[in-house]
């Protein structure tokens, strides 16, 4: 990033197009791009100018007409779920996207959980999927988001680990439960994580202990 | 269930005067029993009429808590456990020194941030402080009363629960609190920047910064954050604060053998730092289970101390303290939660 980071994160109305529901508590909310930014990257999100914004990967592609990003709603948090009753026309506050979790054209696995599937989404949709692997783990059958298009673009090397349901192809399990029982990892490959910070810890030590050298892994936490 | 009193503020003490109709200065007398004479029960606010405190006991009390275990090392630092309820453990170091007694304090139980090198982030989150208990760790060791000097280094990102941590260096600072000069108080941070920028205008308390590589590139494979708060752009903001007179910024470097320990790495601090007034400390590692990492030997970390201090930017080698109990944060609450 060679911009400001500071000028960057400062807030900027803009008019939400659509709050869709695309599984129970998962939304996706989308407002028109008019800035330019590299998939995996975050923005700053806020529904009142002077509020504490919290960040969200940017879960369309580069070229995408809409920004949209994916949350879940967290009963207790301060914004989703007042996000989540936006209408189409109402105001929201984003920043300019900021961050590194960049994706590129190496050989690389994408390892999510939840909605941490977004930046991988974002990169799919930008072009990026050769030679990458994406393992999505989720608790019920219905978080696999975008499954249809991941399914087709990706074919085999899109592996979707269940934890709390089971279902066709689906591994029965956590993502650590899935790679654990994987005889090898490749070397040279790049392994990006995001999600929840145990899971990216747990992820990032088995592979570390499979012989992955840690330079070749590049996590994103939530916080 | 009652409410805790200690780690409120002056203005919620008020507060809670108002609401039971006790006298407006009884909020000073209740934060002077709390805080400066470090009462254990309201029983013993004997200021405070009877009546005022029958009526706190029925919703409020003190909060406080002893530690549940404490190791001594022999070098004289000890290592406090304290149980935040449901089996989750917060730990806090207290180093003593010629004439100072330095307490480290957690600011959350566990830790988001994911640090390759940290012990703590293994845990994952496990939720966040209050002001009560963040204080409660100087309040209530052995060497309460006679600490000089208070670290944000343990357990936990500070500026991740800044709320309660800014509450916390309230009441250390306040006249009717501790009374405690800020410039005794440092609190560390990985560099989030809004926070660290909410901070340093509402503190007067030193910063400390977790550096630990000057490349991109390679920070970010030691820390998740540098991918949304890059460390270049945390020091392009502290340079807009004037950290030449009585307040200081310090910049954490665990130095990891063939890693960031080179000439590369001297050329590289001493670029970014360059014209800023603030030292380097250089922390030896101490390895934690199934790091890839490795601590550098002492000749070379000496060896990278003379380099930086010849290209101007002041650095020093921490003492490595209580490496016999568990000194590594995190290690000893691990062990807590999985016994």
């Amino acid at each position: 990033m060679t911009k400001d980071n500071t000028r960057q994160q400062m807030l900027s109305p803009v008019r939400i197009n659509s709050v869709e529901e695309i599984a129970p508590g998962a939304f996706l909310l989308s407002f028109p791009r008019n800035f330019s930014f590299s998939a995996g990257q975050v923005l700053k999100i806020a529904l009142g100018e002077h509020d504490s914004p919290r960040m969200y990967s940017i879960c369309s592609g580069e070229n995408d007409p809409e920004i949209t990003l994916l949350f879940n709603v967290k009963a207790e948090g301060s914004l989703t779920p007042h996000l989540s009753l936006s209408r189409p026309g109402d105001t929201l506050y984003t920043s300019l996207p900021f961050g590194s979790f960049s994706g590129d054209r190496h050989k690389a696995w994408w390892i999510a959980t939840g909605t941490g599937i977004a930046p991988f989404y974002s990169m799919l949709r930008s072009g990026l999927d050769e030679g990458k692997t994406l393992i999505h783990g989720v608790r019920s059958l219905n978080q696999f988001y975008f499954e249809s298009e991941l399914m087709e673009t990706l074919g085999e090397r899109y592996i979707r680990c269940c934890s709390r349901e089971q279902g066709g192809k689906v591994f029965p399990g956590r993502v650590t439960d899935y790679l654990s029982r994987l005889v090898q990892f490749p070397e040279e490959s790049k392994y990006y994580l995001c999600g929840n910070g145990m899971m990216v810890v747990e992820v990032r030590d088995m592979l570390i202990g499979r012989g992955v050298p840690f330079t070749n892994i590049l996590s994103e936490i939530y916080f | 269930m009652k409410q805790p009193l200690f780690g409120l503020t002056l203005e919620e003490l008020a507060a809670i005067a108002r609401s039971l109709d006790m006298p407006a200065f009884s909020a000073r007398q209740m934060a002077g029993w709390l805080y400066a004479r470090r009462v254990g029960s309201i029983d013993e606010m004997t200021n405070l009429s009877k009546k005022a405190r029958f009526l706190l006991n029925e919703q409020y009390e003190p909060g406080i808590s002893q530690p549940v275990k404490v190791q001594v090392s022999a070098d004289g630092t000890k290592k406090y456990l304290f149980s935040t309820g449901s089996g989750k453990f917060v730990e806090t170091a207290m180093i003593p020194e010629e004439e100072r007694i330095t307490v480290c304090v957690s600011s959350q139980v566990g830790c988001k941030m994911g640090c390759l090198f940290c012990m703590t982030g293994k845990q994952g989150f496990q939720g966040q402080l209050t002001a009560g208990e963040i204080l409660n760790q100087v309040r209530s060791i052995e060497e309460a009363g006679r600490v000089t000097n208070i670290v944000y280094m343990g357990m936990g990102e500070p500026f991740d629960n800044l709320p309660e941590v800014l509450k916390s260096l309230e009441i250390l600072s306040a006249p009717w609190g501790y009374a405690m000069s800020p410039r005794r108080i440092t609190v560390s941070t990985i560099g989030i920047i809004p926070g660290m920028i909410t901070f340093l205008e509402q503190s007067e308390a030193h910063l400390a910064v977790s550096l630990h590589s000057p490349f991109d590139e390679e920070r970010k494979m030691l820390m998740p954050v540098q991918v949304a708060y890059p460390v270049t752009e945390v020091v392009r903001e502290i340079r807009k604060w004037d950290f030449s007179r009585q307040r200081r910024v310090s910049f954490e470097y665990i130095v990891f053998r063939n890693l960031n320990d080179t000439d590369r790495h001297v050329r590289e601090l001493a670029r970014l730092l360059n014209g800023l007034s603030c030292r380097i400390n250089l922390i030896r590692f101490h390895p934690i289970p199934g790091t890839p990492l490795k601590g550098t030997d002492d000749h070379t970390l000496q060896q990278f101390k003379d380099k930086l201090n010849e290209r101007g930017i002041l650095t020093t080698i921490r003492a490595s303290r209580g490496q016999d109990i568990y000194a590594a944060c995190g290690l000893l609450s691990t062990k807590e939660l999985s016994s």
